[in-house]
């Protein structure tokens, strides 16, 4: 066997994608990579630059070009399939010929960056790499982390959704589907920051305790989830009904800045609420006592103390008698009950 | 240790005993969803009851359940993205066996908190290797057994007839011999490394 294919049987060992072509530029002896991607083409004997077309440096048409590059990395492109760019580097063979005809050179290539895509196009296994070749290392740890990746994408919808409903959850009166007090003071606090007008309601289930008393919590808690959704009904999607106590509710009305359109809400209300509720076999019935205040009302608004306005004003409907509903102006003499001073007293 | 050894259990249980048996496994140990959570650390202990519970419930030893699992592992399509990733490691059944070596540094790789036991493999003579599991690592878990289930999955896989042995355990190590019959006995599954992960 001739030294040179010796050399070339060494390579092919080494560096499956290596080639030595004599001074022509003619390929002598190809490894077995890179035969498979010139194939169909007989890689033996054809030009090495017809095969492969060096895209950097540019120019470089003929042997004296290539063997001037010796040691340099190089991007080729494989004349025969486009998108796969190549890095490589040159070796001249020795000038004595002990290795092979002088003025030839070793090239020795590798896929760059385009690899996975060369994987699969050239359909190479782990067997058509070097020993030492770090590709498969390469190709595992991008598919290992594409699975991780996805596996983790899948963990963060999980803990989103639960998120999601944890919050819900915590903002949400069960029994009523309602929001709850903690949800309603954050929306309070909200409206106090701004500075659009907002009205807020007390209410107080009357003979709610009997009710419960009388036919059981079951009984109680359908008059509770009916006056919920006769609520939600009578009132705007964008107001806030929460359920803050046993039978106690409150609720916000953004929008809502004079007192004829709050009288009008809690008439609204009233009427609805004092529905006789029917479980199919018993007939329950309740009336509201509503306490109320606006915003314009009170000068510097928080929500605790708009709350006390509400809550005060329907302590004064409680005491005038069921089914009534106040109105609370903190600006104006503290409210007497039996008279009309500093509170709007409506009964229905 | 990870979640995602609860989850291959899980995926193992419901494919192979249903989903029932599983489910009232879960409830009778009261376990949490979160122990299930690949990506996530979880107690070594949790795995370990688990495996002890489902021994007893299904009436099999550990170790034959163990190395089932390992054998699901590879063979199973839901699983097919592990199966992938091992043969990445060897380009034939003998490439392979040589790789186990690297099997912990790999798995870390991926996920930092997958401890797996540090295995060695020794050549003892042409055709016959033994394979030393260290312990320790999952203090009451044998990985031993899986190994074994693993193994003989991928001998398939690779078209390799194999006689495997799990020679048991001492303070230090345990022990499997791996008997290569033929490395080239049948065809073997078809392995395209550029295909890239598999959709789960």
């Amino acid at each position: 066997m001739s030294t040179v294919m010796v050399l070339g049987a060494i390579l092919a060992r080494l560096c499956p994608m290596s080639a030595i072509m004599g001074p022509t530029g003619h390929l002598i002896a190809v490894g077995p990579t890179l035969a498979r991607i010139i194939a169909p083409r007989d890689a033996i004997g054809a030009r090495f630059l017809d095969l492969f077309e060096v895209l950097c440096p540019h120019g470089v048409d003929g042997m004296a070009g290539l063997v001037a590059l010796e040691g340099r990395r190089i991007r080729l492109r494989l004349r025969a399939a486009g998108r796969h760019t190549l890095k490589g580097v040159v070796c001249g063979l020795p000038d004595d010929g002990a290795l092979g005809p002088a003025g030839g050179v070793i090239v020795n290539l590798s896929f760059g960056i385009t690899v996975v895509e060369a994987v699969r196009d050239f359909s190479l296994t782990g067997a058509d790499f070097a020993a030492t070749d770090q590709t498969t290392e390469m190709l595992y740890l991008l598919e290992a982390k594409s699975v991780a990746m996805e596996e983790s994408r899948r963990l963060n919808l999980r803990l989103e959704g639960a998120r999601f409903a944890a919050q819900e959850q915590a903002l949400t009166d069960p029994l009523t589907g309602l929001r709850n007090r903690r949800a309603f003071d954050d929306a309070l606090k909200r409206s106090c920051r701004g500075l659009d007008p907002f009205a807020l309601l007390h209410l107080d289930l009357d003979y709610f305790k009997q009710v419960n008393d009388t036919y059981g919590h079951a009984a109680g808690d359908l008059v509770l989830r009916v006056a919920a959704r006769r609520m939600q009904a009578a009132l705007r999607l964008r107001d806030v009904i929460a359920r803050i106590g046993g039978d106690e509710f409150a609720i916000l009305l953004p929008g809502v800045d004079d007192v004829g359109s709050l009288d009008a809400v809690a008439n609204r209300l009233a009427a609805s609420l004092e529905e006789p509720v029917t479980d199919g076999a018993r007939c329950y019935r309740i009336s509201v006592s509503i306490g109320g205040t606006l915003r314009r009302f009170h000068t510097y608004a928080n929500g605790p103390a708009l709350l006390e306005a509400a809550d005060q004003a329907l302590y004064i409907a409680k005491e005038a008698g069921r089914g009534r509903h106040v109105v609370h102006d903190p600006g104006k003499p503290p409210p007497v009950p039996g008279t009309d001073q500093g509170v709007e007293t409506r009964s229905r | 240790m990870n979640g995602l050894i609860n989850r291959a259990i899980e995926w193992f249980v419901r494919d192979n005993y249903g989903e029932a048996l599983w489910i009232g496994v879960v409830e009778a140990l009261a376990l949490r969803e979160a122990a299930f959570e690949p990506l996530m650390p979880c107690e070594p202990e949790i795995t370990e009851r688990l495996i002890g519970a489902l021994a007893a419930q299904i009436g099999r030893a550990s170790d034959e359940l163990l190395e089932d699992l390992g054998t699901y592992l590879v063979s199973h399509p839901r699983t097919e993205a592990v199966r992938r990733l091992l043969r990445f490691s060897g380009v034939d059944f003998t490439d392979f066996l040589y790789s186990l070596d690297d099997l912990s540094d790999r798995a870390r790789l991926v996920i930092s908190d997958l401890a797996l036991p540090e295995i060695r493999l020794f050549l003892e003579r042409e055709g016959l290797y033994r394979i030393e599991v260290a312990r320790g690592v999952q203090n009451g878990l044998c990985f031993g057994p899986v190994l074994v289930g693993l193994i003989r999955a991928m001998a398939d896989d690779y078209g390799a007839l194999v006689m495997l042995d799990h020679r048991g355990v001492d303070a230090r190590c345990e022990l499997i011999e791996v008997r290569l019959l033929d490395a080239a006995f049948a065809d073997g599954r078809a392995f395209h490394m550029g295909a890239g992960p598999v959709a789960r």
